[in-house]
């Protein structure tokens, strides 16, 4: 019978960590405060005052009440099931990175390419959504976002040796992907941030976080003036709002991310600080660049932050 | 309607701005709303790109023979609930080409409005209180 009640526990616990706690709502709540921030600080750049605090709740619960439409043509199924994907894979993410925070030593295995792929899903949940739409902005929209996400994916995995290299430095020689191990390591070791190599990786991850979040410099996925909203053109209703719960989730958990790989993981509470550093740098980035063309972001990528992606890796082999 | 979702529409009705043939002067306008002096994202409206996701289409211009299937098509892409603001005295009652060969009426001949806006063009504050208006109405 006990093992029956330990059974019922670890199921509840389960449950309660995907959907409540640091899962679904909680990430949702904190995305969420965070767009209201971007909104905010966007404002306050144009000399605006900005929306109110409730802003992204009372858009979301007005996008739960609207219609969704199907496009005519469009596949149901592929259509509808396409946002529900990047919402799933942020849930998993966020309970990941909190795990991994709250205890680096503990035994469950969390590693970088877990991570590299569940932050791959919100992408192609977008490209396949727009592509089962039927309408050729969102098309031309998917056809652009998978061009960025090749773009942007060779410097994030370059950058993200980077600790790799640094945490067998600092274990003696022992290879590890486990994101707790590459924490700890942190915590022994002070944060590879602070050193020529971990500044370029974080640059370099904070410009691919800039083009994960679909953010100008790299909004041509949804270009508004080109392309109207391009991927999202033909959503509406719940399934819009999907969307944008999975935007609001990123915003939450890529800074978090960041923060765990190259600057001391989420200890103490001047993680805090750091967090909306990155989040404020993010915004002011957004605003204050105007959009590239996607080959030129392709170019930006590969050549430039490419080059820069092994200078790191060789700078961080040398110990520098 | 649930009352939080009617709550969600009334602070955060996105626009659409539908131009259906006008002298561009109410356009003119209606971009003044979003610049830094009227700032109507306070107000949670934001302009929108496709009308799937508008709460409300703001039409501007005189309906004509060529425009009318056109505008016809965007209210029925756009999701319901949704509402027709009519900005300008072309709109609410074709004003100075209420003659001409090819004008076919105003709009609520063809499509249900919730809020007239006269004035050629309208100022923003009449726009923001139209708008106003056609939410407390909901
Ligand atoms: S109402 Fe006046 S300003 Fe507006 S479109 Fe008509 S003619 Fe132009």
């Amino acid at each position: 019978m006990s093992g029956f009640w330990q059974g019922a526990w670890t199921g509840w616990r389960l449950a309660f960590s995907l959907l409540v706690f640091p899962g679904f709502l909680f990430s949702v709540v904190i995305g969420f405060v965070l767009s209201w921030v971007d909104r905010v600080v966007t404002a306050r750049v144009q000399y605006r005052k900005g929306p109110p605090f409730v802003q992204p709740f009372a858009d979301l619960f007005k996008l739960l009440l609207k219609q969704t439409i199907v496009p005519e043509g469009a596949s149901r199924l592929v259509f509808l099931l396409a946002p529900m994907l990047g919402m799933i894979s942020m849930t998993i993410t966020a309970v990941l990175l909190f795990n991994v925070n709250l205890n680096p030593q503990g035994s469950f295995v969390g590693d970088l390419i877990v991570l590299v792929y569940l932050f791959a899903l919100p992408p192609l949940g977008l490209i396949i959504g727009a592509s089962a739409s039927r309408n050729p902005l969102s098309a031309v929209g998917a056809s652009r976002e998978m061009t960025l996400y090749f773009g942007y994916e060779l410097p994030f995995l370059l950058a993200l040796v980077v600790p790799i290299i640094k945490t067998a430095q600092v274990s003696g020689g022992i290879w590890t992907i486990r994101l707790g191990h590459i924490v700890m390591a942190q915590q022994q070791a002070g944060p590879f941030l602070y050193s020529v190599s971990g500044v370029i990786a974080a640059v370099l991850v904070l410009l691919a976080v800039q083009a994960k979040l679909g953010l100008v410099p790299f909004d041509q996925a949804e270009a508004e003036q080109e392309i109207m909203t391009g991927v999202y053109a033909e959503y509406s209703g719940v399934a819009l709002a999907m969307f944008k719960i999975t935007r609001a989730m990123m915003l939450f958990l890529l800074p978090l991310f960041l923060i765990t790989v190259l600057w001391g993981g989420f200890g103490d509470w001047w993680a805090i600080l750091k967090f909306l550093a990155i989040v404020v740098l993010v915004i002011l980035i957004r605003n204050t660049n105007p959009r590239l063309r996607i080959d030129h972001a392709l170019r930006f990528f590969w050549l430039l932050l490419g080059g820069f992606g092994i200078l790191a890796v060789i700078l961080a082999y040398a110990r520098l | 309607m649930s009352k939080l979702g009617l709550w969600g529409l009334k602070k955060s009705p996105w626009v659409y701005h539908l131009a259906a043939a006008p002298c561009n002067n109410c356009d003119i306008e209606i971009l003044e709303l979003l610049t830094p002096r009227y700032d109507v994202e306070r107000f949670g409206v934001v302009l929108v790109g496709s009308p799937r996701h508008a709460d409300a289409l703001l039409v501007t211009g005189v309906i004509n023979r060529k425009s009318l299937p056109r505008v016809l098509e965007v209210y029925e892409q756009a999701a319901k609930p949704c509402l027709v603001i009519c900005i300008g005295s072309c709109t609410c009652n074709t004003h100075i080409f209420r003659n001409s060969y090819n004008v076919v009426g105003p709009y609520d001949k063809h499509l249900p409005v919730h809020a007239y806006i006269p004035g050629c063009p309208p100022k923003p504050e009449a726009m923001i209180l139209g708008v106003v208006k056609a939410l407390s109405k909901l």
